[in-house]
């Protein structure tokens, strides 16, 4: 940013005080607020703090990521929020960026079927409300699954019923050196990149780094099962009776069905945006451009990798943050479907039992702000990396 | 320079002084009370009712609400206004509605809600009396196989309202029985119903009142029962914000007439002809003895108004809960002269 924009004319005393009293009156306008706030919570007998937060919860949450029970603060259960809010989050962000790329593209596509088979899900998905989309996967789709005795399985490893979707947990011993061999993989893989990258600049001889990190990544990880003691097994679900007529899974992971159909209902909305913003990129980047790509001789896949791709992420990237943005803020409709996200979670069920509405909301809408603030700066970054080199 | 930093001085004095100003009316005065000048200026008094629960607030199709919890604003409005229709209903969720009282939307809130000392004395609300004697219980299919709450094994999985004491009692009772279960809260009533008859939770747990009421909702009422035993103790009644002693004592002494009168045998028929009674307690009542209104600046038929247009508690009772099945049973909410634990301190 460059600070010498907003620099302060100290010298103009006129077009000074216009500024300076619209500072002090936004001033004035916050503190008369708080000010009232503070005399009428006062008059109310209603204690203003934020020590409530390392009091004892006492109620319970359907699912969460770390160990957490009633027993723990309602500090603990604002991180289980946000955690859910952030799991949610973070697979809407991928499935909708995979669905929406490759949707994008298919509209372009010369195949009739395809493209409009891709028109049509664009202009049905995103012109439904999306909590509708949400009621319609949670109390349509999802409730006509069956109980779990008549569980739909997938070769018994995996079942789909009314109370989730059960997949098999992975038991790992020594996994700390499996997760280290992991990450030695990817980072030789970044040097075999750097040297067929400085080969290709000062040789010109072509090294199939692709080939060469695919075999690192899947070699050394399995020498740790070879030869560093590392074994993986499965726990399954199973099929267990609490009564006579009710039965559930046990063992496995349980996937819970709101946050199936929130995941779904928020990645398939949001791609049809980030399908647009794909397709206007991708015919952003100028005919010439392809032409001349194809006149030297460059494949299609090389051109759509080395020439059009490098040029419409510069047009995708600013939108497509918008969509990140707007998906994890929406993932706050999930107190509609009892997924237990912060703002079931925190501002629902914490505000209710402490009732200290304007500490809870105040945190809350900051957690907001600061995921929003991070997603920001992330893809800002990578624009940033994107964008023309202006020398 | 100088001149504009005096200009400036000005005009931030000036505003925090129209602040001060503007905060000055809001003291408080203790005998008059601002909530009553507020509710006969308006013209009808602002309730606070649940999203519908049948029995005790509940509206039909063309927007009238009934139930027990409406009768006591129904009552307060009796007195206060001389017109027991004069109420506007707002119906609130679990998590709305200690907000909507706290912030002014609403004057009384008359919403199933359990009088705990963490509400009565945290958030700035006082609860005015009991209305309901209720309890906290568990529905299951009758095919279940479930007979009690003993047959309860790991790994069930419970529905009910977010925000609401069921959510914490839940966990207490789980715990002491040592059953890890799956705590599925949703926030509308309506929901917990519905996920509950779809199957995706064994058993539903609130009030029990509230058990039977929402049964009727269901798509085969007959399939579900309500498991014997109780697992906590829910005394529901009204509640009005900290702060406004007088209101306070109107909606309280409202709900206490209903009762007391129903132990004197004053119902809406014979109210009225009551006023010549040889019982002075009766003839304070209907308002031909005393001064008891003028108290709280009401006239003396305050009370009258109340029995003629409302009805006394079993009347009450008797119109929206056990003439439409929910529970016919008065069991604990019976008077304590016949045997149940509604007493209420003397009009007098």
């Amino acid at each position: 940013m460059n600070l010498k924009k907003f620099k302060i004319d100290f010298k103009n005393k006129k077009r000074l005080i216009p500024q300076v009293l619209t500072i002090a009156f936004i001033f004035l306008v916050f503190a008369y607020f708080s000010y009232n706030a503070q005399i009428n919570m006062g008059n109310r007998g209603i204690s203003f703090g934020y020590g409530f937060l390392s009091q004892e919860a006492s109620f319970d949450i359907t699912f969460s990521m770390i160990d957490y029970d009633g027993s723990y603060s309602y500090g603990r259960a604002f991180l289980v929020g946000l955690l859910n809010t952030l799991l949610v989050s973070v697979i809407g962000i991928i499935i909708c960026t995979i669905l929406g790329v490759t949707i994008g593209i298919g509209r372009l596509s010369q195949n009739y079927l395809i493209a409009k088979a891709a028109e049509w899900y664009v202009e049905i998905f995103r012109n439904i409300p999306l909590l509708l989309q949400i009621f319609f996967w949670y109390y349509g789709a999802l409730r006509l699954l069956p109980m779990p005795e008549n569980a739909i399985s997938f070769g018994e490893i995996s079942f789909l019923t009314i109370k989730g979707w059960y997949v098999p947990k992975f038991l790992w011993t020594n996994f700390s050196i499996f997760f280290y061999s992991l990450i030695a993989s990817l980072i030789s893989i970044f040097y075999v990149f750097k040297y067929a990258k400085k080969q290709r600049e000062k040789v010109g001889k072509h090294v199939p780094a692709g080939l060469i990190s695919l075999s690192i990544l899947i070699i050394l990880p399995a020498l740790t099962f070879l030869i560093g003691g590392v074994t993986l097994n499965f726990e399954y679900p199973e099929l267990n009776q609490l009564s006579d007529t009710i039965y559930n899974f046990k063992g496995g992971i349980s996937i819970i069905p709101e946050l199936i159909s929130l995941a779904l209902a928020l990645s398939m909305y949001t791609a049809t945006f980030v399908a647009e913003n794909v397709r206007a990129g991708i015919e952003g980047v100028g005919k010439g451009q392809k032409e001349a790509a194809a006149s030297i001789g460059l494949t299609r896949g090389q051109i759509l990798k080395l020439v059009v791709m490098p040029q419409a992420l510069r047009i995708i990237i600013p939108p497509t943050t918008n969509q990140y943005l707007n998906l994890t803020k929406n993932s706050s409709l999930a107190a509609a479907i009892a997924y237990p996200d912060i703002v079931l979670v925190f501002a629902g069920t914490a505000l209710m039992q402490t009732g200290r509405a304007i500490e809870i909301i105040s945190i809350t809408m900051g957690t907001y702000l600061f995921l929003s603030l991070t997603i920001s700066v992330l893809m800002n970054s990578y624009n940033k990396k994107m964008a023309i080199k202006e020398k | 320079m100088i001149k504009s930093l005096k200009t400036m001085i000005f005009v931030g004095l000036a505003s925090l002084l129209l602040v001060a100003c503007g905060q000055g009316g809001g003291g408080a005065g203790s005998k008059k009370s601002k909530t009553l000048d507020n509710t006969k200026k308006a013209g009808f008094v602002k309730c606070g009712v649940s999203q519908g629960l049948p029995g005790f607030s509940n509206a039909d199709a063309s927007g009238n609400w009934t139930g027990l919890d409406v009768d006591v604003c129904r009552a307060v409005a009796a007195a206060v206004l001389g017109d027991a229709d004069k109420v506007k209903y707002t119906p609130l969720s679990a998590k709305e509605r200690f907000t909507a009282l706290t912030s002014g939307e609403i004057d009384i809130l008359a919403r199933n809600t359990t009088w705990t000392l963490s509400r009565d004395a945290d958030i700035g609300l006082t609860f005015v009396g009991v209305n309901f004697y209720d309890g906290q219980g568990f529905m299951v299919r009758k095919n279940s196989g479930i007979n009690s709450v003993n047959d309860f094994k790991n790994g069930i999985s419970a529905c009910t309202n977010t925000g609401t004491t069921t959510e914490l009692n839940m966990r207490d009772f789980f715990n002491s029985k040592n059953i890890s279960y799956e705590p599925i809260a949703f926030e509308k009533a309506d929901e917990v119903v519905q996920a509950y008859d779809a199957g995706r939770c064994d058993t539903y747990t609130t009030d029990k009142s509230g058990l039977a009421a929402q049964r009727t909702k269901m798509s085969a009422p007959d399939d579900h029962k309500v498991l014997p035993e109780t697992i906590s103790k829910e005394p529901l009644g009204p509640v009005v914000r900290q702060g406004d002693s007088v209101w306070e004592d109107i909606v309280r002494w409202s709900l206490n007439t209903m009762i007391e009168a129903e132990e004197y045998g004053i119902n809406s028929s014979n109210a009225s002809s009551l006023k010549d009674s040889e019982n002075p307690q009766i003839k304070r009542l209907v308002g031909s003895e005393g001064e008891l209104g003028a108290a709280f600046g009401l006239d003396n038929e305050w009370s009258l108004r109340i029995i003629e247009q409302v009805g006394n508690y079993g009347e009450s009772y008797k119109k929206h809960i056990a003439d439409t099945g929910i529970l016919p049973n008065r069991g604990p909410n019976e008077l304590w002269t016949k045997g149940g634990i509604l007493y209420v301190p003397p009009a007098r």
